[in-house]
């Protein structure tokens, strides 16, 4: 081995039925590299720290820029995407493990379905008549744009919802990326249509009130989305619904 | 429908709207595909800055960057379709950034001297992929749209008269093969940039789906034309793309004029630098297309030996710009270069290099985006239609768009007059698939894949891209050969058959080595330089023998490809140099 090198622990887990275990690697270190680096790095050499021949680690990623969400676990314990942990900030040895939150496939690879059926729920899209010409979109100032664009930059990461005290099997809590999404379409001069559809569909089990406020998910969150404000506003927009259906039911 | 991307997405929503069903196959989930890597923004004429700009322009600087290789009728479809489908992404939702009246942004881009790119900050990709995907769920939500995500498409169903009757997928997590019957097959697999080892591509941008259709008889088409992006960040796993949006929101190209010159470049005075760009293309200054702005800094480095710190690499500088302006419009991408570099693109120039973008050749398809075969169609990156021998940046976005609206009704139109399938031939295919996945878990030879993608990566990219010589080609082919005969000694480090990626990536590596032969070979015989194809030996470009489409097909019986050649239609704009 040269004299610099890169120690890792990765949790390990044959397929969704077997027990995790824990497999240390060391590596060569070279300058600017990132956890997938290393990843690609071990599938070209699988042998652990003990020498033995082993299998390439199996994980989710594609873009390697921050923008397709797929590439999330837990680095040295914290929710974040791997293709942007740069190895020269992080503490050795790395420990990689699988989101906790999520179902496991296989390693580091986990199954985040759940949150584009959340969407699918909260009916996340314009109600658009066609595709066909019907002339321009609604006029929309530069104001707008500034308050759509970062909800609109949410890459599907589930980071916000990994470090949420509340997302988990007993509240069915819906996580802080699809309420801000609510709030988004909402916002929209269009979108607006399905407004009270969206709010009903965040009351109840599982909705809004689940949250506690821990604030995590703003937290972390990579794109810096206003997380906690939308759910704020969102909160708002619910009683103010729910106010209204018992009202004028 | 094989792939999630814009492309794919536009054409899952005509044949959704005309009350078609779908099944959507896509090896990640739709919303992570690669379209969410385009940043810059999507062209359209709109005219909205006062400038007389008009869709013909848009057509005539198409087909001129693009060095009048690509057939015009469709270009000009597209072109004169942009500014109705920039309206259509408004309705989605598009956040696209907006003038003080309300009415859409609009900034230049390379190749063009007008207004004409409409964008949504530095992620116009990712936004309008989110639109189409919106769509696309609610379609699935009324259950029109079937969702396959976690699959791979390993090869069309054929009859017995070459007819398409349906795909072979792999479900990549019980690595189970499983036929499915459909009236028509649309591809919108993308690019093919990992045949080139690191490139600005998405990980699952492998050509397979591309090159397993080729060597079922598909022709492939201009596979040699590649592009090169002039001003990648390089890394250790990937090349990151930094926009064309970078240049053209004022982003100046420069070196020291000073060999070796170790001052830190905000104190090298206006004087001592060298704005090659601007100096050698007074008109288009930093703003010439990619292509000849990529060999432009190949010059610089390689020539004139002037890469900053003596590397290979240029300045890209954004400082002398407000802050709040690249903040507004440039964020998402200046986000990216400080975080993987750790330096402030507001503060420091930019230090970037070329690397592989695009592919401009892909799936020969006929005006209606219908391949060879009946029953296959294809949209996208994947087919060649659009952009001749070099893209302008910011019409993949619409190319992809457009041809998924062209090729969704012609699929249905199609579907509908399309024989019954016999069912023998979903069996046979399924049979053949599942031989080669054993055999491939059993070959205990010695040869490690992801080692063997190293080699292709580093031999394509030294010889298969900016700079071309026949003798490098001729190696690069024997060398692909070699490839393929020590894939047969291939050893799988990982048998277990569950979620196994080495294993898919294995299969993909194979197709990827055939498809790469394509490229070399089909660069092997243009002796001309066209576009994105440039040979030092041939500089200039020869239309009265080479103003033609490269039709590579597969030659099964000698396992490499034949190549035909095809006029090309140039009925609207007469070629005429192309000097920026």
């Amino acid at each position: 081995m040269p004299d610099k090198t890169i120690i890792l622990k990765i949790k390990r887990q044959r397929d969704p039925g077997s027990e995790a275990r824990w497999e240390e690697f060391e590596i060569p270190h070279r300058p600017n590299m990132n956890v997938i680096s290393v990843l690609m790095e071990l599938a070209l050499n699988p042998v652990n720290r003990q020498g033995q021949p082993t299998t390439p680690i199996t994980y989710d990623s594609n873009c390697l820029e921050e923008v397709c969400g797929s590439c999330a676990m837990l680095i040295n314990g914290k929710a974040r995407m791997a293709c942007s942990a740069l190895v020269d900030q992080l503490e050795q040895p790395i420990h990689l493990e699988p989101l906790s939150k999520f179902p496991v496939v296989r390693d580091l690879s986990v199954d985040r379905s759940v949150l584009f059926e959340n969407l699918k729920r909260v009916q996340a899209w314009i109600p658009l008549d066609g595709t066909y010409f019907l002339g321009p979109g609604p006029r929309l100032g530069p104001k707008a744009q500034e308050e759509a664009y970062p909800l609109s930059r949410c890459i599907s990461c589930c980071c916000c919802m990994e470090v949420c005290p509340q997302f988990n099997e007993h509240t069915g809590f819906v996580g802080a990326a699809t309420i801000a999404q609510v709030r988004l379409f909402n916002i929209h001069p269009t979108g607006k249509a399905l407004a009270h559809e969206r709010l009903q569909a965040l009351m109840g089990d599982g909705g809004i009130q689940e949250c506690a406020f821990s604030q995590n998910c703003v937290e972390i969150c990579p794109k810096t989305i206003p997380l906690t404000k939308s759910i704020a506003d969102v909160n708002g927009q619910v009683v103010r619904q729910a106010i209204s259906d018992f009202l004028f039911k | 429908m094989v792939g999630g991307g814009l492309a794919g997405l536009s054409a899952v929503i005509k044949i959704a709207e005309m009350g078609g069903h779908v099944d959507l196959f896509s090896i990640v989930p739709v919303k992570r595909s690669h379209s969410v890597c385009a940043q810059g923004g999507i062209n359209a004429a709109k005219n909205l800055k006062g400038e007389g700009d008009s869709t013909w322009q848009h057509v005539d600087d198409t087909i001129y960057g693009g060095d009048f290789l690509a057939n015009q009728p469709p270009v000009k479809d597209m072109c004169d379709a942009a500014p109705a489908i920039i309206d259509l992404l408004d309705r989605m939702g598009v956040p696209f950034n907006r003038t003080s009246e309300g009415l859409l942004d609009f900034r230049r881009f390379g190749g063009t001297l007008y207004h004409r790119t409409a964008f949504a900050g530095a992620t116009t990709g990712q936004q309008l992929l989110y639109a189409l995907d919106e769509q696309v769920r609610r379609y699935e939500a009324d259950g029109r749209v079937r969702k396959f995500e976690g699959w791979e498409f390993l090869s069309a169903v054929l009859d017995s008269n070459k007819v398409c009757r349906g795909i072979c997928a792999l479900d990549l997590r019980s690595m189970q093969v499983h036929t499915f019957p459909a009236g028509a097959v649309i591809i919108c697999a993308g690019g093919i940039g990992a045949i080139f080892g690191k490139s600005t591509n998405s990980v699952v941008c492998t050509g397979s789906a591309q090159s397993a259709l080729y060597q079922q008889g598909c022709y492939y088409a201009n596979g040699e034309f590649i592009q090169v992006h002039p001003t990648a960040i390089p890394g250790e796993d990937k090349l990151r793309l930094m926009s064309e949006s970078a240049r053209g929101e004022g982003g100046r190209v420069w070196v020291p004029k000073q060999k070796g010159d170790k001052r830190e470049p905000r104190s090298i005075p206006e004087s001592e630098r060298w704005y090659f760009l601007e100096e050698w293309y007074p008109k288009y200054g930093n703003l010439v297309p990619r292509d000849v702005a990529t060999r432009a800094i190949h010059k610089v480095v390689y020539e004139h030996d002037l890469g900053v710190e003596g590397q290979p690499m240029v300045y890209l500088d954004l400082t002398h710009i407000e802050r709040a302006v690249l903040d507004r419009k440039l964020e998402g991408i200046l986000e990216i270069y400080q975080k993987f570099i750790g330096d402030d693109p507001h503060d420091v120039p930019m230090k970037i290099f070329p690397g592989m973008h695009y592919t401009m050749g892909g799936l020969w398809v006929d005006f209606k985006q219908a391949t060879n075969l009946p029953g296959i169609f294809a949209a996208g990156e994947c087919e060649y239609q659009y952009h001749g021998a070099n893209r302008l940046g910011a019409n993949s976005l619409v190319s992809c768009i457009w041809g998924g609206f062209v090729a969704g009704p012609e699929a249905v139109k199609y579907a509908v007059s399309a024989p019954p399938a016999t069912n023998g031939c979903f069996e046979a295919e399924r049979k053949r698939q599942e031989e080669i996945n054993a055999r491939l878990v059993k070959s205990d030879g010695t040869e490690n894949p992801f080692r063997l993608w190293r080699e292709l990566g580093e031999i394509m990219t030294r010889n298969c891209t900016v700079i071309r010589y026949n003798k490098n080609l001729k190696e690069t082919d024997a060398k692909l050969h070699e490839l393929l005969e020590r894939f047969q000694h291939i050893n799988l480090s990982d048998k277990q058959m569950w979620a196994n990626t080495t294993f898919t990536f294995t299969r993909q590596l194979y197709n990827m080595l055939q498809l790469a032969r394509v490229i070399a070979q089909g660069a092997g015989m243009r002796d001309e330089s066209r576009g994105a194809h440039y040979k030092p030996e041939f500089p200039e470009r020869d239309d009265k023998n080479w103003l033609k489409t490269t039709k590579a097909y597969f030659a099964a019986d000698a396992d490499e490809p034949r190549f035909e050649f095809e006029a090309v239609d140039t009925s609207l704009i007469p070629p005429r140099p192309r000097k920026y």
